[in-house]
């Protein structure tokens, strides 16, 4: 069986939300972006890799992230973590950390398995994602339309780093676009 | 693995963390926390009682925002195993601020001195050198400790260093373990 991927959001809708994001991190002076890449991430990693005043961090795994981003919190710095909702499960021990020290923390996550997915091996990790969130003490903000994107993601920076407080913020597959896979038996 | 293990911890840690100047410390859950606790409280170092696998990842973000002062994350071979793939994350980053000590006793000292991974094979400094890590050190007596000390302030690193310490668990020296205390202490400390 071959299998190729044929379909990765590549348009400009795409270019345009990664583009405004990404003017709401310097706005909002994040200075690390850690992340473990997911195909609806990669304009806006590519726009922060390119950054030279934004560390950028890939990670082995998304746990790191939350670790990561404590330590970057303890010495000045603002960060965020871009990561894909089968990745979430992998940080909920770390999470302690956020609720024990009451730390800010910031992730934007972008969904599978929630929508038209093609793998049924994402939809456990995908249907668990907001409610594992909300257990670990993490306030969950949802994104399902293009034009409620800028303003769920300054009240997520805000309630991050001003109320010390993790927040994530999850990006509908509605939103991003499924991921389409074409491929011969 | 048949190395020299009789370095005691605490005489390990409290070298290590003479003249400390502008250190930044963090400390793995466990043992390395009550090492650091031992040596001397101090605003600059941050103390974890949980988050087993993160030490070397905090220290990482630290030394990332806090590029001119050396910070040093500092713990246990089972914390370190349970997080290696930070090695591969401080190897692509390459901060040369940051230092990684493991205090290895080959053992889960907390929970009943069950051999860990480092007594049945698994070489951490093997590891860290596969991460391209710039300098790695294995130590086993007091001279390397001393090395490692000036090293570590020389800003050089990443380093890498694993001393071979003894088995044994010396008195549980507590700490705070308020993490909202202890965060907002070393901020206002680094920060200020």
């Amino acid at each position: 069986m071959t299998l190729t991927q044929a379909n990765e959001p590549s348009n400009t809708k795409t270019d345009n939300w990664s583009k405004s994001i990404y003017e709401m991190f310097i706005a909002s002076q994040i200075r690390q972006v850690v992340y473990v890449p997911d195909a609806g991430h990669s304009k806006l990693i590519n726009l922060c890799r390119t950054d030279p005043n934004i560390d950028d961090v890939v990670l082995s795994s998304e746990e790191e992230g939350v670790a990561h981003l404590a330590g970057a919190w303890l010495g000045g710095d603002r960060g965020i973590m871009l990561m894909q909702s089968s990745g979430v499960g992998n940080c909920v021990n770390m999470f302690s950390l956020i609720t024990s020290c009451k730390l800010p923390f910031l992730t934007l996550i972008t969904m599978r398995g929630e929508w038209g997915e093609f793998n049924p091996w994402q939809l456990q990790m995908g249907q668990t994602t907001p409610e594992l969130l909300k257990l670990c003490g993490l306030i969950v903000h949802r994104v399902d339309e293009i034009d409620q994107l800028a303003e769920t993601l300054d009240s997520a920076i805000r309630i991050a780093f001003d109320g010390s407080q993790g927040v994530a913020v999850l990006l509908s597959q509605r939103l991003i676009g499924r991921k389409n896979f074409t491929g011969q038996k | 693995m048949l190395q020299n293990k009789t370095l005691d911890r605490r005489e390990v840690v409290a070298n290590l963390l003479k003249d400390r100047n502008d250190l930044l410390v963090i400390s793995g859950l466990g043992s390395a926390t009550y090492d650091c606790a031992a040596a001397g409280d101090h605003p600059n170092n941050f103390y974890l009682w949980g988050a087993m696998g993160g030490t070397a990842s905090l220290a990482l973000g630290l030394a990332l925002a806090q590029p001119k002062r050396p910070v040093l994350g500092i713990t246990g071979d089972g914390d370190m195993l349970m997080g290696l793939g930070a090695l591969s994350t401080i190897g692509t980053q390459g901060p040369t601020n940051l230092t990684i000590i493991i205090l290895d006793n080959e053992e889960y000292g907390e929970t009943g001195s069950q051999p860990s991974a480092t007594a049945l094979g698994t070489s951490l400094s093997d590891v860290a050198r596969a991460a391209s890590t710039k300098i790695v050190v294995d130590v086993a007596d007091m001279n390397g400790v001393n090395n490692i000390r000036k090293l570590m302030h020389s800003r050089a690193g990443p380093l890498f260093a694993n001393i071979k310490i003894a088995s044994g668990n010396p008195d549980k020296i507590l700490p705070s373990r308020d993490g909202n205390y202890l965060s907002n202490r070393f901020r206002e400390s680094v920060l200020s």
